[in-house]
């Protein structure tokens, strides 16, 4: 059985990124009245000619999230487990060089944080780590899931890649999904940022969903860190990778998040700036490619971008975000991954939710079944 | 007919490779056509000698293998038609199995249609009987084409257990009614890995052309050629309508005119 990086080696950067800026305005047209857009429409909708078209976009986003979605939006809430890392990646606050007191919770120290999370309502939740895998490797997590199950519908992960057995045993343990982004497709700019470690395999990181899908996972959550390439080519990639991934591994379901760096203790500057305007284009055009998507946008957004855009095809946002283990009730003070903008309590995050006609949703899972 | 776009006036020229391939096979022809209710064996083989089809369906029990002469074997002996000998009649996985494996050394091909429809009225596909042969059949070396309603989950499973295509229908065999299932067959366009080829329903070359802007693979049609007036005349209907189909869905159809949507408050002047 082949897997993404065969589909992916056919493929040149250059030249798409020459195929996205050539996209015309009757190219975004076309692409607007589709009722089923492809690869190609994507393209369009995310190319310069389209930013005319920015509202139009928009307006057919809401209605296609509406349609699949209804008035609601999905609440999760990340945990930082731990960040020893033994990774060197450019613009990440818990790089292995990077001299920060490391820190993994201990099995009291989650209850005690899962117990902050609760309070505030979560039953969703995604647990992060850096990449140790001697301290941090899958009987940790596994162990995590198993003291955590009870507690949550719903537990998500974003640690380093494992292998399908690996896979297969977690999520007997009680995993749901998977968040596992590329950071960027480009091969050279990827080895660039992420020079030491297992991380700077390129390819076992691009492989990693196949081997998810493999292992019967419910869920895959892709993205690219932008800032480190152009946007557009990392995003077509990204669609690129959904598209396979839906064909292939038919009984997963699939999310899209959009991080784009933050400040951290580092200070890695964007290299390609993505504004705001960028941004919405991009989530719309996910939204336009694909009805039924899972997109997500957390708290490094700011708090005026955020308030707009859950109208406009996110269906799922985080809240009050800690970026470091025991930010929530451990360590407060500890430092953290990168620094989020909205910082807005939850209770405050939800208000806004609801006075603007949305029902937020808490639980939607049932872990219990299998 | 194949049709040639002139490209001094700036058309995209004809592509290379618009064959398509099943197994390790190359198509000329996107239209699959079949043997039965014919007037004669002579009509059946102008008609799809007309249709340029390439791949031609024949139940098996229709047939004797045994005789080098059967009429109908006689009539399809052409270098560029392939034979599809079809299970039409089984009504088990069982009795499927058997009847390819028979047809195999009969007529030297591994290739099979598997058609199991133990209902003689509708003649509709029973999906466990069919999932349980192919993957048979597969194991067992053969290049399975199955009949099957426009069940997208199943043509999933069926190409999990390696079927080389899908064909869904499109109405009730026989009904000449059209793409009754078109929701359905654009999910199984949208999922497949393996070509889709609509079969049963199909009654006029307008159908298979909008299957094939559909996107669908290819279609198989019988009963609308077999069954005309002039089956002749119809069998290249037919093959034009198919080759427009697919260089419709190639040459991308302009989007419908939809009418605006109501108007509300802009949405993105927050970003000014």
């Amino acid at each position: 059985m082949g897997s993404f990086k065969d589909i992916f080696d056919t493929y040149n950067w250059d030249q798409t990124i020459e195929s996205i800026f050539s996209k015309t305005e009757h190219d975004v047209l076309r692409a607007l009245g589709n009722t089923k857009r492809d690869l190609e429409d994507f393209k369009a909708l995310i190319s310069p000619a389209a930013t005319p078209y920015l509202e139009q976009m928009a307006q057919l986003s809401r209605q296609l999230t509406k349609k699949r979605f209804g008035n609601t939006i999905q609440m999760y809430s990340p945990m930082y487990l731990s960040n020893e890392c033994q990774n060197i990646c450019t613009y990440c606050g818990f790089s292995m060089t990077n001299k920060i007191p490391r820190r993994t919770l201990t099995d009291d120290e989650i209850l005690k944080e899962v117990a902050y999370i609760k309070s505030k309502g979560y039953d969703h939740i995604l647990l992060v780590t850096g990449e140790a895998n001697r301290t941090v490797g899958v009987d940790y997590i596994d162990n995590a899931l198993q003291l955590i199950r009870s507690q949550f519908a719903n537990i998500t992960i974003e640690v380093q890649p494992l292998l399908q057995d690996e896979y297969e045993q977690l999520i007997e343990s009680g995993l749901y999904a998977v968040l596992v982004y590329q950071e960027t497709y480009h091969r050279d700019e990827y080895k660039k940022h992420h020079p030491k470690g297992k991380k700077s395999n390129f390819d076992f990181r691009l492989d990693t969903p196949d081997r998810l899908g493999k292992a019967g996972i419910h869920k895959i959550g892709l993205g690219a860190l932008f800032g480190l390439e152009d946007w557009r080519a990392d995003s077509f990639f990204t669609a690129l990778h959904l598209k396979y991934l839906q064909k292939t591994y038919w009984k997963t379901k699939y999310s899209v998040s959009f991080p784009r760096l933050r400040p951290h203790s580092v200070g890695l500057e964007p290299k390609v700036e993505m504004t705001d305007p960028d941004l919405v284009q991009l989530i719309c055009a996910f939204r336009l490619l694909d009805e039924d998507v899972e997109l997500s946008i957390s708290t490094r957004e700011s708090e005026i971008f955020r308030n707009n855009i859950v109208n406009l095809g996110i269906t799922s946002i985080s809240a009050e975000s800690k970026t470091n283990p025991g930010g929530y009730s451990v360590a407060p003070e500890s430092l953290e991954q990168f620094e989020i903008s909205d910082e807005r309590p939850t209770e405050e995050i939800t208000a806004m939710l609801k006075s603007q006609g949305l029902d937020v949703v808490w639980k939607d899972w049932a872990n219990n079944w299998e | 007919m194949e049709v040639h776009l002139t490209s001094s006036v700036g058309y995209p020229k004809k592509k290379e490779n618009n064959m398509f391939q099943i197994a390790d096979k190359k198509f000329n022809s996107r239209l699959f056509t079949g043997t039965g209710k014919f007037s004669s064996s002579i009509v059946m083989k102008e008609a799809i000698l007309a249709s340029e089809s390439e791949l031609v369906t024949v139940a098996l029990k229709r047939v004797d293998v045994e005789d080098s002469q059967d009429d109908i074997l006689r009539h399809l002996d052409h270098a560029h038609i392939n034979l599809l000998p079809n299970t039409s009649g089984v009504r088990t996985a069982k009795e499927a199995v058997f009847a390819a494996q028979l047809s195999r050394e009969a007529l030297e091909t591994n290739w099979v249609k598997l058609e199991i429809h133990p209902d003689p009225k509708y003649l509709l596909p029973d999906p466990i009987e069919t999932l349980k042969a192919a993957e048979e059949l597969v194991k067992l070396g053969f290049v399975v084409m199955p009949y099957i309603h426009a069940d997208p989950v199943l043509c999933k499973r069926l190409e999990e257990v390696g079927t080389q295509c899908v064909m869904p229908l499109g109405a009730p065999i026989g009904s000449n009614k059209g793409l009754k299932t078109q929701e359905f067959l654009e999910i199984i366009i949208d999922q497949s890995n393996v070509p889709v080829i609509v079969d049963a329903g199909i009654g006029a070359p307008s159908h298979a052309a909008y299957a094939m802007e559909l996107g669908a693979d290819a279609v198989l049609v019988n009963t609308a050629i077999a069954v005309s007036q002039n089956p002749v005349e119809m069998g290249k209907a037919f093959k034009m309508a198919v080759a427009a189909g697919r260089l419709a869905y190639e040459a991308k159809l302009a989007p419908v005119v939809h009418k605006k949507a109501e108007a509300s408050s802009p949405l993105t002047s927050f970003l000014n």
